[in-house]
């Protein structure tokens, strides 16, 4: 056997020694060369976790997840195939972060193999991997940056053995580029014809070679295009919609009229079957069940459906009594005010919907003694083994398939749709491709809860000597593994005590950035029965915006400039560097006409740090601007995001990333909520639901990476949200001269019509041939 | 069952199907052409935008029976036979961009594209902010800058 070399230490320099890694290499029995790689050793990166006053500083939401996927990281594998391909099944779910794009330039890279000849696909629930299948918390890049590179860098290392073998020369003589071996003598031979004499019968350990340093990439840091781009331009892509499985015919259910109601009586069940193209009728936990030849031969039937409905959860419940239930549950400060001293200021966020675009959909195939399932899954070993219980089935003869999302924010965590498909596929019978309507999404999908966050800060002797915030939410649930992770890991989080889920990834993901004395934030939740859920950046977006327009405030109250102010406060250098570059590029200061103002918000989480600058147009003109069917109001007019990603693998993509959240943002401070009335939201669809379109969307768009500051990626996915949203609202605060403290700023006006709530989802138009153009 | 004809992607096909049906689940469900998404069913997200005799339109709020067998519906598979090329301009300008993140909505947005840069080259004028805020397909991702770039540059070569 080898000798086990160390890999390169990674440089990163911060007192977290879960980056000081090791792997063991293995070259796995199969037809062409496979490469496996495993973690070893996470004691160590266990014995250097720190004691912190904050813990995000040091231990983060990401360090979490790095822990609890470090026993069983190493158990991927990298292909080499005949053709001179590489494939690489992902443990991680791509709902457009990118990922996929990411990880074939992590092997292009060590492999030395272009870029298109790499290709990703996703894996299938592995329960082998335990806690090392869950995508969330943008933890992705950081926890298989290492794994999957050092794979690659094997498999290149075992071709060039191949073939040094078959030419009878030293391996160190040998070269490698653009999928090629080569010899100085001119001889050469392709990846494809030695993946299979570089094969093995039997799995053996081999080296672990040193990966290449940052000054020797040519494909990670470059910005690239991503790799599924062609096929979705060319609607060649297939997403779940787009998926077909022999016999899973569309599926869709009528639903009750309030959040998690039940099924008392299904009254024309016989007649329904009867319809044009309806095969299948069946009354399920949360609605009755609809199977056609078509989706649109469901919506008819959902439209002629007639039920009695049980009771949902949150019946009594609307956004009046969930605001005073929150209010109620608020904790106190600990600090006494110091009357002119003091700033104490209270915001409330309305409930937010994380629904994708692509509805929520899964194809399940359930026979007597085995199932298998086709869904966009975050956490597909959850998925799996939540769907075997349900089923009566063993974990094993389930088999879940995860497939391309469009568009996750948070939805995919969970399985809802796919438990959904598994229950109706077994009560018929038969397999379905169940979706649930627009209308389903965000009616009955999950949401991000109402919250408060109470802030005060106290200044003494022109310093501010305390922050305290208390963040109230209704609970948001973390069911869907995360919450596993954390129990697998307890012992090893630097956050103290009894915390529950939720508080201790509140704890974990949130730290002021500020210098101001004693700090403390802390998060109670009140329990009502809502479909609740991480939303892209959790906590952060509320959190940091509550806490940046205390910040102006502050500024003001000591006569200071709000970048000026920060500049004092900040204490960490990377924030420093991306404010100060933001306020030079964002020309911090500009003279602008009344009801225009700049705004900006620095955020630090997952190992990246952000700062984000807009201009907003607050003038009546812009405000009052007539959008059909849609909400104008304020509009954010300029936008700049300079971003400090540690690393930054792909800046095309992580800057794709940024420019999302900045959208993300304007809808959670301006436009996007739901109204909950009499237990379950108003809105039905994307012109109730006022996500950020066309015309609400920045006109100029700037995103500046900064040079590395690392040689590891932070996170990125979610990074974008928070500052911008306090961007946005510190901006709207100037612009008007009124600080905002309601979000978004125009919940208070209901600006549509809503849809009944029975028929669950309403029936489709017949006058699209009137509004062509 | 009625049959209903028209000429998808340049060839004639025709379906058994009832006239009520919406076009957007004739070319999924029934015929497997799935560029065209389903993102609400109620002509607001426009992730089924195709075409109708060159002109952009939601197949999710038109029955079946209100197509003509002479009409031409083009679905994001057929445009680039439109120009006769492996690519349309369009989808050239989206790669160059990069402008796909997740790409449930970029079908739907490259056909509402083409088609409001068509309408404002009739009118013989070059395409606008204005122009651009008027279309009302919803990106979840949030791509629009890129996607105003690329409608920028497309035009030009279209």
């Amino acid at each position: 056997m080898a000798e086990q070399r160390r890999s390169p230490d990674n440089s990163d320099t911060r007192p977290g020694g879960l980056r000081r890694r090791r792997f063991l290499g293995f070259l796995l029995a199969a037809p062409t060369l496979a490469i496996g790689v495993q973690l070893i050793d996470p004691k160590q990166a266990d014995a250097a976790v720190p004691s912190p006053p904050l813990p995000e500083e040091i231990f983060d939401l990401g360090d979490l997840q790095n822990l609890a996927a470090a026993p069983t990281a190493g158990l991927i594998s990298v292909v080499v195939n005949a053709d001179g391909t590489a494939s690489f099944a992902a443990h991680r779910a791509e709902v457009g972060q990118g990922m996929t794009t990411a990880v074939a330039m992590m092997i292009a890279e060590e492999l030395d193999l272009p870029l298109a000849k790499v290709h990703v696909t996703l894996a299938d629930a592995r329960p082998e991997l335990l806690m090392n299948q869950l995508t969330g918390g943008s933890n992705s890049m950081r926890s298989i940056f290492l794994p999957v590179r050092t794979a690659a860098a094997i498999a290149r290392q075992q071709l060039v053995a191949a073939a040094a073998k078959q030419w009878n020369v030293a391996p160190a003589a040998l070269s490698t580029a653009n999928g090629m071996v080569t010899h100085p003598n001119g001889q050469s031979a392709g990846y494809g014809a030695l993946a299979v004499s570089a094969a093995a019968t039997t799995t053996t350990q081999v080296a672990v070679p040193k990966l290449k340093s940052p000054a020797q990439f040519t494909i990670l840091g470059t910005p690239r295009n991503r790799i599924d781009a062609h096929d979705i331009v060319t609607g060649r892509k297939t997403f779940g919609m787009d998926m077909r499985v022999p016999g899973a015919l569309p599926t869709m259910v009528a639903r009750p009229p309030t959040i998690n109601g039940t099924v008392v009586a299904v009254q024309n069940a016989a007649a329904i079957r009867t319809m044009p193209g309806v095969t299948d009728v069946a009354a399920v936990s949360h609605g009755v069940a609809v199977r056609a030849q078509t989706f649109g031969q469901c919506i008819d039937a959902i439209q002629a459906l007639q039920v009695t409905w049980g009771p949902g959860t949150v019946d009594t419940q609307s956004d009046a009594s969930v605001l005073a239930a929150l209010k109620k549950a608020e904790l106190p400060m600990v600090v006494p005010p110091l009357l002119a001293q003091t700033v104490d200021a209270e915001f409330t966020f309305a409930f937010a919907s994380n629904s994708p675009l692509e509805p929520d959909n899964a194809i399940a195939d359930v026979r007597a003694d085995s199932a298998e399932i086709w869904s966009s899954l975050k956490v597909p070993i959850v998925a799996q083994q939540e769907i075997a219980a349900q089923l009566g089935l063993p974990p094993s003869a389930v088999t879940v398939h995860v497939v391309q999302g469009g568009g996750s924010f948070g939805r995919h965590l969970f399985h809802d749709v796919a438990a959904e498909a598994a229950e109706i596929s077994q009560r018929m019978g038969k397999a379905v491709k169940l979706s649930w309507s627009r209308t389903d999404d965000f009616r009955q999908g999950r949401t991000h809860p109402m919250c408060t966050s109470r802030v005060r800060a106290n200044i003494l002797l022109g310093n501010v000597v305390t922050y305290e915030q208390r963040h109230t939410s209704v609970q948001t649930s973390f069911s869907h593994g995360l919450g596993e992770m954390i129990t697998s890991t307890a012992a090893k989080l630097p956050v103290a005590g009894n915390l529950g889920f939720a508080e201790t990834i509140f704890e974990l993901s949130q730290s002021s950035p500020y210098n101001f004395g004693v700090t403390t934030q802390l998060l109670n939740e009140v329990p009502l029965e809502f479909n609740t859920g991480s939303m892209r950046n959790i906590y952060s977006p509320n959190v940091v915006c509550a806490q940046e327009l205390v910040v102006d405030r502050l500024a003001a109250k000591m006569g200071k400039d709000p970048v000026e102010f920060r500049r004092e406060y900040l204490k960490d250098p990377r924030l420093l560097a991306v404010l100060n570059k933001a306020a030079e590029v964002g020309d911090w200061g500009a003279k602008l006409p009344a009801g225009m103002a700049q705004g900006i918000g620095v955020h630090a989480e997952y190992q990246g740090a952000i700062a984000s600058l807009v201009e907003i147009d607050c003038t009546p003109a812009t405000v009052n601007r007539q959008i059909q069917d849609g909400i104008g109001g304020p509009r954010v007019t300029k936008a700049l995001i300079v971003v400090d990603p540690g690393f930054a693998i792909n800046p095309r993509g992580l800057e794709a990333q940024m420019i999302g959240g900045m959208n993300d943002a304007i809808a959670l401070a301006l436009t996007s909520s739901l109204h909950i009335k009499d237990g379950i939201p108003l809105e039905g669809s994307w012109d109730n639901y006022f996500f950020t379109r066309e015309w609400n969307t920045p006109l100029e768009m700037q995103v500046i990476v900064m040079p590395s500051t690392s040689t590891s990626p932070s996170g990125a996915g979610e990074l974008g949200v928070a500052p911008s949203f306090a961007a946005i609202a510190c901006a709207y605060a100037r612009a008007t001269g009124t600080m905002p403290t309601s979000f978004p700023i125009n919940h208070g006006t209901l600006g549509f019509t809503p849809y009944p709530l029975e028929p669950s989802t309403p029936q489709s138009p017949v006058d699209g041939l009137t509004k062509t153009f | 069952m009625p049959s209903h004809s028209f000429i998808l992607n340049g060839t004639q096909v025709s379906v058994d199907v009832d006239d009520d049906v919406r076009l957007l689940w004739v070319l999924r469900d029934l015929l497997g052409v799935t560029g065209p998404k389903y993102g609400c069913g109620l002509d607001v997200c426009k992730a089924c935008t195709s075409h109708i005799n060159g002109k952009a339109f939601n197949p999710c709020s038109v029955p079946v029976s209100q197509i003509k067998p002479a009409d031409e519906i083009t679905t994001i598979e057929g445009l680039p036979a439109t120009v006769g090329q492996d690519l349309h301009p369009m989808q050239e300008a989206w790669l160059d961009q990069d402008v796909a993140q997740c790409g449930y909505c970029q079908p739907g947005q490259i056909m509402a594209a083409v088609a409001k840069v068509k309408q404002v080259k009739a009118e013989g004028r070059e395409i606008t902010d204005d122009d651009l805020d008027q279309i009302r397909n919803i990106c979840r991702c949030g791509t629009y800058s890129r996607i105003r770039a690329a409608i920028k540059a497309g035009a030009q070569q279209m």
